[in-house]
């Protein structure tokens, strides 16, 4: 029943998951990658206005050939196209909408994340540093910091660790974890498992994962 | 007032060796393109630029890149560069990497003479380092320090005789704040028309701000990653 699914399956579970937390009138920015798929998800009836922080709210679809534009892209430089309403700005001020707590939701991938809700998803010591972009602005601004990841590493190796041991993109920023195997909470008491993938228990998910899980009272199952 | 020049080469006749320059543009969207060919010609040297990204291997700011004119460079993700990448662990270039908020705010910060902001971006990572923090309201705050520069390139879709400027779309990015930042800013245009031609309303970066302006002969306009659908999306 733990048999691991294939990559796409799980990326597939994860972006549906982390797309019904998504409420009428939402303003989102998703990160760069598994993030960005949660678009393709947005229940029907719902408005969800994303935000792109090279300058940019209202990101459309990808544009059919024909209609791209090369001024016209999203922070992960693919060309994109615009929704009605849609609004263009500096850098300055779409970090300062960032900083500034008026983006509801932030998601993004992670190397590490802790018990504490610290973040690690930019630099490994020893490798080329590439550099955080957008990401430090986007965990300390977004009012709720969604990290979006595969739970182990292609090892199996935990991610979800008591203590972060690479440098951080942000201390104590992350409010919920959403994984192939489970939807966990960051909170006061620690990290709360809230529900598990289909055919894993409360167990499995604990033997994937270094911190301490407080299972919750209402532990269910992880729709999607 | 004509702040035109006939080209880029003549705007830019005064970029000496040692010259800080702010270039904008997000990867290859909004670059001033004209003005980096010309600084290639120029071969100034010693340069320190201040660019979100370091362009690609062969186009924006990859191309001082690969003319070594960069002593430093100081930006926010240098990830499609892999010349920069053998530069930087050869210990030929220095390369600072700040957030893009930070980024975008100290230059801000540098056109409207705030010295120094506190922002939450950073604090308990290696970017607090050194840096003064401080307790607002119950949580910390690090503080920056504005960015300022000798020159900067901006690339606008209009621009009139007199240096007013409105940029397309994501274009527009970092340019609007270099802008305001640089003791002397160029910004060359897609169109250059007659002052009054652009609507006072809707000018994104004000006439008093640039120095010099003029008409891009050339722009490749690149995308670097050409992503499309197949038909009309589901909804």
């Amino acid at each position: 029943m733990t048999k691991p699914g294939k990559d796409v399956d799980k990326r597939e579970r994860i972006v549906t998951r982390i797309a019904r937390e998504l409420r009428d009138g939402f303003y989102v920015n998703l990160g760069i990658g598994m993030p960005t798929l949660i678009a393709n998800h947005v229940p029907q009836g719902m408005e969800v206005i994303l935000q792109s922080e090279n300058g940019m709210l209202g990101i459309g679809p990808y544009p059919v050939e024909g209609e791209i534009d090369p001024d016209l892209i999203n922070a992960g430089k693919e060309t994109v196209s615009e929704m009605a309403g849609t609004s263009y700005f500096s850098s300055a001020d779409s970090f300062a909408m960032i900083r500034g707590g008026h983006v509801d939701l932030s998601v993004l991938g992670a190397m590490e994340v802790d018990e504490s809700g610290n973040l690690a998803n930019w630099m490994i010591p020893g490798k080329m540093v590439k550099g955080m972009g957008g990401a430090m602005d986007l965990v300390a601004g977004a009012r709720r910091v969604v990290v979006a990841m595969e739970h182990t590493t292609k090892d199996g190796a935990p991610k979800i660790l008591k203590k972060c041991t690479l440098p951080l993109t942000g201390l104590k920023v992350v409010d919920t974890i959403v994984t192939e195997m489970a939807y966990i909470r960051v909170t006061e008491r620690g990290l709360v498992l809230e529900e598990v993938a289909p055919g894993l228990t409360a167990e499995d998910v604990q033997r994937a994962t270094e911190a301490r899980l407080v299972v919750s009272e209402g532990l269910k199952g992880m729709e999607s | 007032m004509n702040k035109v020049v006939a080209s880029a080469d003549e705007a830019i006749r005064d970029v000496g060796d040692g010259s800080v320059i702010m270039l904008g543009g997000f990867g290859l969207c909004g670059i001033p393109e004209n003005l980096i060919r010309a600084l290639v010609r120029k071969g100034s040297k010693n340069l320190t630029t201040m660019s979100n990204n370091a362009g690609v291997d062969g186009l924006g700011v990859g191309l001082l890149l690969a003319a070594g004119q960069l002593r430093r460079h100081i930006g926010t993700y240098v990830g499609e560069n892999k010349l920069l990448e053998s530069m930087v662990l050869a210990g030929k270039i220095e390369l600072d990497l700040v957030p893009q908020g930070t980024f975008s705010e100290r230059i801000r910060a540098g056109g409207a003479g705030i010295p120094a902001f506190f922002t939450p971006t950073g604090v308990g990572t290696i970017v607090a380092e050194g840096k003064e923090t401080r307790e607002f309201e119950g949580r910390t705050y690090l503080m920056e320090r504005w960015l300022k520069a000798d020159f900067a390139f901006v690339r606008a879709w209009k621009g009139d005789r007199m240096g007013n400027l409105v940029y397309r779309k994501t274009a527009r990015n970092f340019n609007p704040m270099m802008a305001t930042a640089a003791k002397v800013t160029i910004a060359e245009v897609e169109h250059l028309v007659e002052a009054g031609e652009l609507d006072g309303d809707l000018i994104h970066t004000p006439s008093v701000y640039v120095k010099r302006i003029f008409q891009g002969e050339l722009y490749e306009r690149r995308i670097e990653k050409r992503t499309v659908r197949k038909s009309e999306p589901s909804t």
